[in-house]
């Protein structure tokens, strides 16, 4: 068996393969359901009506999707330069951790200063944290691979030291929680009596602005040479360290902001269930997407969908919440293959 | 000795190959006898490469019939598609680019992927007999237990052939197998084929070099834009007949034209760099290189050539001596400094250094300029702009491609080459590194290079030439200097010298191969 890529992909192939794609996930995920001794079409049913049959449905979608937009752009800029980022979580919580820092108390009455500051402050905390293996690879080849894998659980545990310890929260009888964020600085609401902020407007701004980084100016040029070919782009006079950390500051930053925006337009405070792995979703969310800054954006609603509807099926069905996330992963499977043949045609030899 | 009545022992009828609009083959018919050297001659692009890529089974013809001679001699077809048909009925193939394992000694690399994994290791002794055996017969000499990434080039072609050999093949297809080599291992090469062929073994021969293939081939056929446009008998042609017929016009090399020599642009006074990428050091290097003078660099490859364009590029410092260029000490080593002063680098990898294969023409046209006000404002790079320079170069240097959006890794060798010297030549620099410029071009576009040179020259630029190929530097550069071991030799006059002379001293003989 052999793949060749094909030189363009129709117009029935780029809608069709996706849409088998759903089919196929929803027939093996059929096999655990029936297991499971449920009736398939009202599992299925009330799948799609927990992710997108209404306005409640779409905007738990919407909200689970927002960090996931980020962390996945956070891991586009940085793959496109070829600096392999795994850390988007650790600096998440940076970011997440420095929004505390910065707003527990309403050091002013504006929310349009409390809110600017709180960002600024967790993206520089995100990329602070990147920026240093960024620096180890640059200068001594460390790499960066384990650094920032392994910086997730440094991180993990620095959080779990500060709300238990200088940032928890004296009103939480013990439990392990931080200070929560004064009103100034929480996000607004989007749509009423629902949990959707504008975090998610924070992430769509940030896809659009990455994407014409990346594609329309000459800093993107040299994230995209950096990382499709190093050497050319050191003969033609790109100081790769300088671009390194450059995207060093990009990626970090946005995984920073998916912590601010969780804390201040969902949760409020920190704790160490902040986030149930979104930066890794994001390593994920962003291969889905081909490492398009736009892609990433319906990628991530796509993974937040199967997501939340899968939760809300088992919910209804009374079935194991492992079948949710065997939905999702079933669904990322189908959904990776039919890129493939999106863009390769299989010969069988 | 007349070959076309052998038994034949291959017949591609009416071949076609589209890719798209494009047509690769178009009904093209070849055959081969037995014990024949074919050469297969065309320019990169005219689609030899997509003729074997059919025979060998990688690719599917559209149209036409591939038949091969079986064990009692009787042409059958061969099942399209299939590169393990075509090993069956004894097809190998040497390509240009060899699929060795470089951490494998050569026994393992020939046994691999013949036999089954176990067998093979289970048989090594009778596998070394055979191919000691074989070794003999041919003249093929390879250490047996030497892990293939320590073997020089040419012995990791005679492993290739080798390994063909090993598996039985009949018809073995050398992709341009000269690229590589230096000219003594050439002909070592050529003397082993003649010695295989009278064993039996014929060879598809594919090249675009006129003079390798008047000395090897019996029969040469003429591929150009996909179509057959011509087939002759070796003995009876000639050379220029072959070039017009492969170019499709006639081919006119010119020779240097000397001008009154300049000012001084760059001097190196007891200059050593340290060898990029661990390789051969430049050690005390003297050279002067002056306006409206093309300097030529000869040497075989790895002598410390690296060293010397690298310190030229802006890409490394030297550790000792002085290095003025323009008439002042060079203080800081940015290779984007030494574009905006002037200094045009044509680098010897096209592929590594020159150009980023999966951004579009346009992109690569302004890779080293992109800084520049006339392609960015603000951070925001002039795409429309940048895309109408793109499509000038297109124009003015002749770049084959679908368009300026188009990955520039779609482009022929060639077609990727012109697009560098075009974007070197636009900016009107003064000082031109070109390192191996026209290595692995076909004729016309070898031409082309040239006389893109020499016209940048006329125009006032120095030039420091560095090649392999010995005519071409006596073709076109007015002072030679040789390069062994990292020692440069003094630049003379190239009409003082004799190619015997410049030979003897490249390969580390003579007088003058150490630089005072």
């Amino acid at each position: 068996m052999r793949l060749e890529p094909r030189e363009s992909t129709g117009l029935a192939l780029r809608v069709g393969a996706p849409a088998s794609a759903i089919v196929a996930a929803l027939l093996l995920a059929a096999i655990p359901l029936g297991f499971a001794g449920v009736s398939l079409i009202a599992a299925y049913y009330e799948m799609f009506n927990g992710a997108l049959g209404s306005v409640f449905a779409l905007t738990e979608t919407l909200t689970r999707a927002t960090p996931l937009i980020l962390t996945g752009l956070a891991v586009t800029a940085a793959f496109r330069a070829k600096l392999w980022n795994i850390g988007a979580e650790g600096q998440l919580y940076a970011g997440a951790l420095a929004a505390v820092v910065i707003a527990s108390y309403a050091w002013s009455s504006s929310p349009f200063v409390m809110i600017p500051a709180m960002m600024v402050a967790g993206a520089a905390a995100g990329a602070a944290l990147l920026l240093v293996p960024t620096l180890l690879k640059t200068k001594l080849g460390v790499d960066e691979v384990v650094t920032t894998l392994l910086l997730n659980f440094v991180m993990l545990l620095f959080v779990s030291m500060m709300v238990e310890g200088p940032l928890q929260d004296p009103m939480s009888m013990g439990w392990p929680q931080s200070e929560p964020i004064v009103d100034e600085a929480v996000l607004p609401t989007l749509v009423a009596r629902t949990r959707l902020h504008a975090g998610l407007i924070i992430a769509l701004v940030a896809a659009i602005l990455l994407s014409l980084l990346i594609n329309r100016t000459r800093w993107g040029l040299e994230m995209r040479a950096v990382g499709a070919n190093a050497d050319a782009a050191r003969f033609a006079g790109m100081k790769i360290g300088r671009v390194m950390v450059m995207t060093a500051v990009i990626s970090g930053g946005l995984a920073g902001l998916a912590g601010v925006s969780e804390v201040a337009g969902v949760r409020g405070y920190v704790t160490l269930d902040l986030s149930p792995g979104y930066g890794y979703a994001g390593i994920v969310v962003a291969m889905l997407a081909q490492l398009s800054a736009l892609g990433v954006v319906i990628s991530a609603i796509f993974i937040a969908a199967v997501f939340v509807g899968a939760d809300s099926m088992g919910r209804a069905m009374g079935v194991s919440s492992y079948l949710a996330d065997l939905i999702v992963a079933l669904s990322l499977l189908t959904m990776l293959v039919a890129g493939l043949v999106a863009r390769y045609r299989i010969r069988w030899a | 000795m007349t070959l076309t009545d052998a038994a034949p022992v291959l017949r591609l009828t009416g071949i076609t190959k589209r890719f798209g609009p494009l047509v690769a083959n178009n009904a093209v018919n070849l055959h081969l006898g037995r014990g024949e050297v074919l050469a297969l001659l065309g320019e990169n692009g005219a689609g030899k490469s997509t003729l074997m890529s059919i025979l060998f089974g990688h690719y599917t013809a559209d149209e036409g019939t591939v038949e091969v001679a079986n064990e009692s001699g009787s042409l059958t077809p061969l099942r399209a598609g299939s590169p393990a048909a075509a090993l069956e009925a004894g097809v190998g193939m040497v390509h240009q680019h060899f699929t060795l394992a470089d951490n494998l000694s050569v026994l393992d690399n020939i046994t691999l992927g013949t036999e089954g994994l176990w067998r093979a290791f289970q048989s090594r002794a009778a596998a070394r007999r055979r191919l000691n055996t074989l070794m003999e017969d041919s003249g093929l000499t390879v250490p047996l237990e030497r892990p293939v990434g320590n073997l020089s080039v040419g012995e990791q072609q005679r492993t290739e052939i080798l390994k063909a050999l090993y598996r039985g093949v009949r018809i073995l297809v050398l992709d341009e197998p000269t690229a590589v080599l230096t000219p003594q291992e050439v002909n070592q090469l050529f003397d082993t084929l003649r010695r295989l062929t009278e064993h039996g073994l014929s060879i598809i021969f594919i090249s675009h070099k006129l003079d390798e293939v008047t000395a090897i081939s019996d029969r040469v056929a003429i591929l150009r834009s996909g179509v057959m446009v011509g087939e002759r008998e070796t003995k009876s042609v000639d050379r220029g007949e072959l070039a017009e017929l492969m170019v499709g016009h006639a081919v006119e090399l010119h020779g240097r034209d000397p001008q009154p020599r300049g000012d001084e642009v760059a001097r190196l006074d007891t200059v050593s760099v340290p060898g990029p990428r661990g390789g051969v050091d430049l050690k005390e290097a003297d050279l002067t290189l002056c306006e409206r003078e093309i300097v030529g660099i000869a040497g075989v490859s790895g002598n410390g050539q690296g060293a010397l364009a690298a310190l030229l590029s802006g890409l490394a410092h030297p550790s000792d001596g002085s290095f003025d260029l323009f008439g002042s000490p060079v203080s800081r080593f940015d290779a984007g400094g030494f574009v905006a002063d002037g200094v045009g680098r044509i680098p010897e990898d096209r592929h590594r250094d020159g150009t980023v294969g999966d951004m579009t023409v346009w992109e690569n046209a302004i890779l080293e300029t992109y800084r520049d006000s006339a392609n960015q404002r603000a951070g925001w790079v002039r795409i429309g702009a940048a895309r109408d320079h793109a499509k000038r170069l297109i124009e003015a240097f002749d770049v084959r491609c679908p368009g300026p959006d188009a990955p520039i890794r779609l482009l022929s060798g060639g077609n990727m080459q012109k697009l560098i010297i075009g974007r070197v030549l636009e900016n009107k620099p003064r000082l031109i590194i070109a390192n191996q410029p026209t290595r692995g071009l076909d004729i016309g576009a070898v031409a082309f290079v040239q006389d893109r040179l020499l016209e940048a020259k006329r125009q006032g630029a120095a030039i420091l030439l560095i090649s392999e190929d010995l005519d071409e530097l006596f073709q076109i550069a007015d002072r030679l200097a040789v390069i062994h071991g990292g020692h440069l030799s003094e630049a003379k006059p190239t009409e003082d010298l004799t190619k015997r002379q410049v030979g003897l001293m490249m390969a580390g003989e003579g007088q003058g191969a150490h630089a005072a």
